[in-house]
């Protein structure tokens, strides 16, 4: 069981490896902003699976902050490219 | 049978993620990526966090797993909207080989 969740681990590993990729290469601005977006939902992700195989359930917290945060973030950089202000 | 059903969960949650991961990377511009890989992996980490109440029951890490899935949920489809919108009205071009632009059309319409 803990092998196959340390799999798993890794496979969310080679995802988050693929969108630094994205982030590092990325021609235009919105794509960085894209793989930034899916590194957060990637990472809650991998902080669910951490508090199965730990037994630790402030893992879940985690996860959830890192969801809340990571859209703020990304509404504010499309908000951003999008040249406008944040009240309208 | 509880662990069987959260690894088999699992295992679908974390094909869709990789899939939408190499999409992101594949794909050769903004639009095309933004759809391969928003919805891949909103749908994955779904898959992901049903898998964990699954394995873990009704208790305390079960209930914050639901409470996570709702939120992303409703915001990822939302941010992927905002990022959309963003990167169109910034001038970024499509793909070359791209055939049909509606928002582009629509906005000469308004004029």
């Amino acid at each position: 069981m803990a092998m196959v969740i340390q799999v798993y681990l890794g496979v969310l590993l080679l995802c988050c490896f693929l969108c630094l990729y994205r982030i590092a290469r990325g021609p235009t601005a919105p794509d960085r902003t894209v793989a930034i977006d899916i590194l957060g939902i990637v990472i809650v992700g991998f902080c669910a699976l951490l508090a199965v195989l730990t037994g630790k359930d402030f893992f879940i917290n985690i996860a959830i902050t890192w969801a809340l945060v990571s859209f703020i973030g990304t509404v504010a950089l499309a908000k951003y490219l999008e040249g406008r202000g944040f009240d309208e | 049978m509880n662990e069987t059903i959260g690894t088999v969960l699992w295992g679908i949650g974390m094909a869709f993620n990789f899939f939408g991961c190499l999409g992101l990377v594949r794909l050769p511009d903004i639009y095309n990526r933004l759809q391969a890989s928003t919805k891949c992996v909103t749908f994955g980490t779904i898959f992901v966090l049903v898998g964990v109440l699954v394995y873990s029951g009704f208790n305390a890490m079960g209930i914050k797993a639901v409470l996570c899935l709702i939120f992303i949920l409703i915001t990822s489809p939302t941010a992927a909207h905002a990022i959309a919108r963003g990167a169109h009205r910034s001038r970024v071009r499509l793909w070359k080989n791209s055939v049909l632009d509606r928002y582009e059309e629509d906005k000469e319409a308004k004029g």
